[in-house]
């Protein structure tokens, strides 16, 4: 009896010193980052740009069930509210800080504008219209040459300045960025456990059923689609403060699908499974590179092979934060 | 006046006509498979392409060839791009059947990544002039100068259009066809090889779309990796518009398509006092688009599909 607990006791140590070890070696990661050569610093950056991205539009795939096509639209929204409102383009210069909360605003407006017509449609009549939609603010960008600079962009946007300090190297940016992402991330967590987090997964499950209990399925997927254009355009701000220069040729059809990828890949509706699929998404081409030119080819096969071998996604929705933890800390 | 509007009536009539050709594969592939098929807009280039390399490779130069090995590259693009259809169905959609609806839709986009990479490698990235493959001569009715391309487009597209409604309506395979579009189970339990019914869809679709893209080539003489990608988004507008699944609608929505487009480019500089010039082109396929989901989903021809079928596997 005695050397079977001893022996169990022991197994267990071990295994909580291995979970000890994983919990250390993460976040070891995510704080000597910043030590690493600015080109790992760099790909972190976007890393946590897509990871950003990817929580804003996993609200409306992986929660409500709402397939969007044209979420780059509100990413678009974003970034050129920071370049018009910080560079010479209009001669204004409001700071950061204050433009953060404009660019999201602004983006959930963009969300609730669209979502008004377009929610009453189903499946693939509402992927299509968002596709539609962010086409239609793609094209505007790009002919709308007195405001937006047309295919030139706008250039010389400032710098951006955090409580005195101006913002530029990766590595601020790579703070910057992780900060919102946490901050991000349980505001997510928090809303999945919510009431309207439920009625999304009501709406997700069943519309006919979610409408028959009580729910005002218009509103709740309005809300879907605000909170999740008000990250994009978050996202946006942030880009557009980065690069310092913004133009239509960021915002095409092609970086709204690799969003949903980044999605689909990881994990629909699951955080666990969006940072996973960022990461494995963004990662994956800079790994290809020893392919040159085939790079895009292998790529694009990779991903189509991915979606049919493990189509539920590389994280399992059951596998999600309340798993992890339970797993990490139980006894 | 009368030649300006001969004129843009058959500037529409041809790019509708090729809008149509490329509308009918995302039809029947909806029609069948409830899937938005992304890939169509790559078959559509590599068709394109395949005819260049045909011409350049196996007769020896293009723009100068006979009437005899362009026939015979038509006949050869369509089978080659046809069963590139195929086989990209039972690599990338058969063993997604069960999955939910969007692993498919984003398979697709996978593949298209790559057929657009692989042709970038393969052929340069660099736009390649590609000579019409009817004779160029030019017509003069009324004021309005009409190109043989433009007429030999509207001819040929409308002839396989015709081909193609007939083979459906009358053949037994069309009858395979219809019956797993308008509901792959009852067919499947009625003992049609439901299989065999969605490969002759993906190779029919893809293959027309394939001769599309030789026809779109021909018409603006020039052809580049990704002008998949615009053109099959309008071409799916004109599906839509028309009703999705409809094989009619599809071609009606393609010429309704081509008929806005240019209309609206050629009014909206005069409408709007020179503010909005013609470079608003693209927008107009979207707008209809945004427009015909908003107010009428199912199209002009569509039936009306019903919750069970449009939602019989759970939205994503």
């Amino acid at each position: 009896m005695a050397s079977v607990s001893v022996a169990r006791s022991g197994f267990r140590a071990g295994r909580v010193l291995a979970r000890a070890l994983l919990v250390g070696a993460v976040l070891a990661v995510l704080l000597l980052m910043p030590q690493a050569g600015l080109y790992y610093v760099r790909l972190a950056d976007d890393v946590l740009i897509y990871v950003l991205l990817a929580l804003g539009l996993n609200l409306v795939i992986g929660y409500a069930g709402l397939l969007d096509l044209g979420f780059v639209a509100f990413y678009a929204v974003g970034a050129y509210s920071y370049a018009l409102l910080a560079s010479p383009q209009f001669g204004i210069h409001l700071p950061f800080l204050v433009i953060l909360p404009i660019g999201a605003a602004l983006a959930a407006c963009f969300g609730i504008l669209l979502g008004i017509p377009v929610l009453p449609l189903r499946g693939d009549y509402l992927a299509i219209v968002t596709l539609g939609f962010g086409e239609i603010i793609r094209i505007l960008l790009n002919n709308m040459d007195a405001v937006t600079g047309g295919p030139q962009g706008v250039m010389m946007i400032d710098v951006p300045r955090l409580a005195g300090y101006p913002l530029i190297s990766p590595r601020g940016f790579y703070w910057l960025l992780l900060g919102i992402c946490i901050i991000v991330g349980t505001l997510v967590l928090r809303l999945e456990r919510s009431i309207l987090g439920k009625a999304w997964a009501a709406i997700r499950e069943d519309q006919d059923a979610a409408r028959g209990i009580g729910i005002n399925t218009v509103r709740v997927k309005l809300a879907a689609f605000a909170i999740s254009a008000s990250i994009g355009g978050l996202a946006g701000v942030i880009f557009a403060s980065f690069q310092r220069y913004v133009s239509p040729e960021s915002f095409t059809f092609n970086e709204s699908i690799l969003i949903v990828l980044i999605i689909v890949i990881g994990g629909v509706g699951n955080i666990l499974g969006v940072i996973t699929g960022a990461i494995a998404l963004i990662v994956l081409p800079e790994l290809l590179r020893g392919v040159a030119e085939y790079r895009m080819m292998a790529f694009g096969f990779v991903l189509a092979a991915l979606i049919v071998l493990r189509p539920e996604g590389l994280v399992p929705r059951s596998f999600g934060p309340a798993r992890l933890a339970r797993w990490l800390f139980a006894p | 006046m009368t030649g300006l509007l001969l004129q843009q009536f058959v500037n529409m009539a041809t790019i509708g006509a090729i809008y149509a050709l490329i509308a009918l594969g995302y039809t029947m592939v909806y029609g069948v498979l409830r899937l938005i098929n992304f890939v169509h807009s790559e078959l559509f280039m590599l068709g394109a392409y395949f005819c260049y390399g045909l011409l350049a490779f196996g007769f020896g130069g293009i723009g100068s060839v006979g009437a005899l090995a362009v026939t015979v590259a038509f006949f050869a693009v369509f089978a080659l791009v046809g069963f590139t259809g195929v086989a990209i169905e039972r690599i990338a959609y058969k063993p997604l059947r069960q999955a939910t609806r969007l692993a498919p839709m984003l398979s697709a986009l996978g593949l298209s990544l790559f057929f657009q990479s692989a042709v970038q490698v393969l052929a340069g990235p660099q736009p390649i002039r590609f000579p019409s493959i009817f004779p160029g001569t030019r017509i003069m009715v009324a004021g309005a100068v009409i190109t043989t391309t433009q007429l030999g487009i509207v001819v040929l597209a409308v002839a396989l259009m015709l081909l193609l409604a007939a083979f459906v309506a009358r053949t037994r395979l069309g009858v395979l066809v219809r019956a797993v579009s308008e509901s792959p189970r009852t067919s499947a339990l009625l003992g049609i090889n439901v299989d065999r019914a969605i490969s002759l869809i993906f190779f029919i679709g893809p293959g027309l779309g394939g001769l599309g893209g030789i026809l779109y080539a021909s018409y603006y003489g020039i052809m580049y990796p990704t002008m998949g990608t615009i053109v099959g988004l309008k071409a799916f507008t004109a599906a839509i518009l028309g009703g999705i699944g409809s094989i009619p609608g599809a071609m009606l929505g393609g010429f309704l398509l081509g008929f806005v487009e240019v209309a609206g480019t050629a009014l909206l500089p005069v409408l709007s006092g020179g503010i909005l010039g013609t470079d608003y082109r693209d927008i107009f396929a979207f707008i209809v688009l945004v427009t015909v989901l908003i107010f009428r989903p199912t199209g002009l021809l569509g039936e009306q599909i019903s919750e069970e079928t449009m939602v019989y596997k759970r939205d994503y």
